[in-house]
């Protein structure tokens, strides 16, 4: 036993955190994609983490007077058709639309990690009815099912994000499965169960490290399609609800005065169309860096 | 062969039954009953109850379900509570257009996916190769319904070159056509990107295969071998990846049908949320998720039969 785990550790790549952290960086650096996207999500982080201290005018603040004012130096995106400062609302809606990615995306990796284990290692017919169960999820257009739940239950935020975190579950729950079966013929997992493990201890203490770096690579490239959905929601008017600003609400007000002003249109879609390519572009440089295999699933 | 077919049949018919049972029971689920909705707040007890025995709503949940489901089997849908007409009247009204824009969207795509793609792999680490990845990328990460709202500002409100909304009027081939340039663009821009990638990294792969260096010692002609050799084969994960794609074609086609203002069965979905009106929404819900899973079922039975491994691991 002691000669397994020394020959285990011994072939186990040094994975003290910030060494990691600090090559991956270099490695990113080194790409201008990667950069790029290391550089506009930085960007929007920052700013939608400040945003309380950024804003330069009350994001909810009307002033009927100057409507659908163009850019100057009070405000640098215009004001929409109450009078609102476009840019504190686009800083806003920034802060909006990370909160939704950040708890959707947590929430799913967290459930589609454990269907994924159980499905994985349980016995065959929990398999087969777990992935039955994914595939009808996934028999859902995403947009199509949001607007069957909203009709229900309502627009809000909690709807986004059970909508979000329903139709992720199967995508982590499949990757987790599929990387399960495999490690479950290993040898350092036989050797466990030889050895009387239960089977918790087996999931979570061996399996678990196993699984969980391809999935936070998924999770960072879910990111930008969390915000595309919570942003679509939105503009359909089914996702968050005005006065809050979100990049979707004030591409919505854009299109509802879209032969008045441009202004609007342009500062709602630019922050989405950075994001979306920001996180896409670190997801994809992460992705190639940290396992290159996954590239072959697109 | 056959058992395959049946067996994605079946888990495909099993699909279909499962989703519609959760939509019918989440439903049932919430607070305050359909009726009450559909008639609203003036409503008298009497006209709710009226109502709920028309729609059966006074039987038990699995006896709805199993009327809902013989109703379905005789293409009985139930009736659009405002105009009283079958709902299947209407949806059958609405998908054509829906399926018009998806099928030309993903014919564009294809049509300058597939060669980019190819062009790429067979020009691997050129500057045309690394443009056109940080190009695919780009068109994937871009929301659909964004390039669809700029469409609409840049060439209909600014230029003036193309028509903002509608489908174009009935029998008048180019104005239809005219119509379907911009919602099209904004469904298959993504595409693009998406079957250019794909394409490329199955070429690589095929082009490296032993058939193709044989080929090539044979010295056949290297037009033969990229089309005749290699193309074929890399084109098989892009029909895998159409027939699951088409949950987010009809995605994008929702937007564009509503940025556009569009018939379609996405617009239609769209206003009957709006109006809480049940029988649409389960009807083009049960429409699309039955359109979702034949896609799919025949992606799977096509690349079973281009390729006989894929039959006997299922």
């Amino acid at each position: 036993m002691t000669a397994t785990t020394t020959k285990l550790v011994a072939t186990m790549p040094d994975f003290s955190f910030l060494r990691v952290i600090s090559k991956s960086l270099i490695r990113l650096c080194h790409e201008p994609l990667g950069l790029l996207g290391l550089v506009l999500v930085t960007l929007i982080v920052s700013s939608a983490v400040f945003a309380s201290w950024l804003v330069p005018y009350d994001p909810v603040a009307m002033d009927i007077m100057h409507r659908l004012a163009p850019p100057s130096f009070e405000h640098w995106l215009g004001t929409d058709q109450l009078g609102r400062d476009v840019f504190s609302r686009v800083l806003m809606g920034g802060q909006v639309a990370l909160k939704v990615a950040l708890s959707a995306i947590a929430l799913a990796l967290g459930f589609g990690l454990l269907l994924g284990l159980i499905a994985g290692y349980g016995p065959r017919w929990l398999d087969n009815i777990i992935v039955t169960l994914f595939d009808t999820v996934r028999s859902f257009p995403t947009i199509i099912f949001a607007l069957a739940v909203v009709t229900l239950t309502g627009p809000s935020l909690t709807t986004i994000i059970l909508v979000v975190v329903i139709t992720s579950i199967p995508i982590y729950g499949r990757v987790v499965r599929t990387q399960t079966q495999a490690l479950r013929a290993q040898e350092f997992i036989l050797a466990e169960r030889a050895m009387g493990a239960s089977v918790p201890r087996i999931l979570f203490i061996h399996m678990l490290p196993n699984v969980i770096g391809q999935l936070l690579i998924l999770a960072s490239m879910d990111v930008p399609i969390v915000i595309t959905i919570e942003a679509g929601l939105s503009f359909l008017g089914l996702g968050i609800q005005p006065p809050t600003p979100s990049w979707g609400t004030i591409l919505n007000d854009g299109y509802s005065f879209i032969r008045n002003t441009p202004w609007l249109i342009i500062a709602g879609g630019l922050p989405l169309i950075l994001s979306t390519l920001g996180f896409t572009f670190l997801g994809e440089s992460l992705r190639d860096i940290f396992d290159p295999k996954l590239r072959k699933d697109i | 062969m056959w058992f395959f077919l049946l067996k994605r049949c079946c888990l495909a018919v099993l699909i279909v039954l499962l989703a519609v049972t959760a939509l019918y029971l989440m439903i049932h689920a919430i607070p305050g009953d359909p009726a009450s909705i559909i008639l609203g707040p003036r409503a008298t007890e009497e006209m709710k109850a009226a109502l709920a025995v028309k729609m059966g709503l006074d039987q038990p949940v699995y006896i709805q379900l199993l009327t809902f489901f013989g109703d379905v089997i005789q293409g009985n849908l139930g009736f659009d509570v405002f105009s009283q007409r079958p709902v299947t009247e209407i949806i059958m009204e609405q998908l054509p257009y829906t399926l018009i824009l998806i099928l030309t969207s993903i014919s564009w795509a294809a049509a300058i996916g597939i060669p980019l793609g190819c062009y790429s792999a067979i020009y691997q680490n050129s500057l045309f190769d690394k443009v056109s990845a940080v190009l695919s990328v780009g068109t994937i990460a871009i929301p659909s319904f964004v390039v669809a709202i700029y469409g609409l500002l840049i060439f209909s409100v600014s230029l003036q070159w193309l028509p903002a909304i509608g489908a174009g009027n009935d029998g008048d081939f180019w104005d239809q056509a005219e119509h379907l340039i911009l919602p099209s663009l904004a469904v298959g821009l993504g595409w693009v990107g998406y079957i250019s990638r794909l394409v490329r990294s199955s070429m690589l792969e095929t082009l490296s295969a032993n058939h193709v260096r044989t080929a090539r010692a044979f010295g056949l002609p290297e037009r033969v071998i990229i089309f005749r050799y290699s193309l074929r084969i890399a084109i098989l994960p892009t029909i895998t990846l159409l027939g699951v794609g088409i949950g987010y074609l009809l995605s994008g086609a929702l937007f564009a049908e509503i940025v556009f203002a569009r018939p379609g069965i996405g617009k239609l979905i769209f206003d009957a949320v709006s109006t809480r009106n049940y029988p649409i929404v389960m009807g083009s819900v049960l429409v699309t998720t039955v359109l979702f899973v034949i896609a799919t079922t025949l992606a799977d039975f096509i690349n079973a039969v281009f390729d006989p491994r894929i039959r006997t691991h299922a």
